[in-house]
């Protein structure tokens, strides 16, 4: 016993390591967001086609809400997943169009393709502030109630697809069964 | 033609570089300039409320950044927010809720003292308490070492003084 009591430096050396280490692998922007499982912010604006908007105007089933800009370079790196995901029918995705402008916004649309059923035009940022975003891109996935459930902060390429999405989306169908 | 001479040296040269370098560095890292907006105030009450806010409130963006000495978008909306709710007599600490709904804890220089925090303002003293208690344990140990074990009866003597004989 005695002799054992040597070992506690050293075991809590290799505790301290270890959780530095892990400390290391850690992505520091992956901040936790407030609004999980809290509903989407009350908004009434217009989209990026003028038309004005509100909650009601949100998809009954389950959604992708995909924060963008016309400036924003990853967002051009995940478009061709948005494109798929809303081309193939498998989930819808409403996009934030966010700190952009209106005329910016419409050319990348049509340069690029239009995955959004429509972009909320939130110019100013002031939407942006109440999802709690911190910069484009941003991807949210929201249940039919209109419930914030999870968060993913930078690219969702169709890796992230897999292997975060379709797993969340699975647990939240599973759950509502 | 002296001052090109002197140029010319590689060490002064290099020395000279660094400090014009870091001269940048230090003009445009400065928080004064970090902020380009402006905003105005009816008092001077709330312009120091706004200074103070927005120096301890975090650019979610640009992580280790307060909001008055970041340029990211975010941070100039936040800050656009803080004015307007202190122009609209929001107090300190309805703003800071209005941030902690949005962004959280991160948000905060100083966090607030909630369950999820507590490991954060206390692991520090705990780690302390306990670095005292070693060094306590070690020096007791120490201090009881030495008045109980130098001492010889007359037994020990005797065996200690064959050993030295043997040796020799």
């Amino acid at each position: 016993m005695q002799r054992l009591k040597f070992f506690i430096p050293l075991l809590a050396f290799v505790a301290l390591a270890g959780l530095l280490w892990r400390g290391l692998y850690l992505d520091p922007a992956e901040l936790p967001s407030m609004l999980i499982d809290k509903p989407m912010p009350t908004f009434a604006m217009t989209t990026v086609e003028g038309e004005t908007i509100d909650n009601d105007d949100l998809p009954d089933e389950m959604f992708l809400l995909n924060v963008w800009g016309s400036y924003c370079l990853p967002c051009l790196v995940e478009h061709p997943t948005f494109m798929r995901l809303s081309e193939e029918g498998e989930i819808p995705v409403v996009g934030v169009n966010y700190r952009d402008r209106k005329n910016l916004a419409q050319d990348w649309l049509l340069d690029n393709g239009d995955p959004f059923q429509f972009s909320i035009l939130d110019e100013s940022g002031r939407f942006g502030i109440d999802l709690g975003v911190y910069g484009a891109p941003e991807t949210y996935l929201v249940d039919k109630d209109g419930v914030i459930r999870y968060r993913h902060v930078s690219v969702l390429d169709e890796s992230v697809w897999q292997e975060e999405f379709l797993p969340a989306i699975e647990q939240l169908r599973a759950e509502s069964n | 033609m002296k001052n090109l001479l002197l140029m010319s040296y590689p060490l002064v040269r290099t020395v000279m570089l660094v400090l014009v370098f870091s001269a940048g560095v230090l003009i445009f890292n400065s928080p004064a300039l970090g902020q380009v907006d402006t905003f105005e105030f009816d008092t001077t009450e709330q312009q120091e409320r706004f200074r103070q806010l927005s120096n301890e409130l975090r650019c979610p963006m640009c992580q280790n950044t307060n909001l008055s000495g970041s340029t990211g978008g975010v941070a100039e909306d936040l800050r656009r927010e803080v004015h307007r709710m202190i122009m609209e007599g929001m107090t300190n600490a309805e703003i800071e809720q209005f941030m902690f709904e949005r962004y959280g804890d991160f948000i905060f220089y100083r966090p607030r003292l909630r369950a999820e925090t507590l490991l954060l303002w206390f692991g520090p003293l705990i780690f302390l308490i306990i670095g005292g208690l070693v060094a306590y344990s070690i020096s007791r140990r120490a201090k009881s070492v030495d008045e109980t074990d130098s001492h010889l009866d007359s037994s020990q003597q005797e065996r200690l003084q064959e050993l030295l004989h043997k040796r020799s």
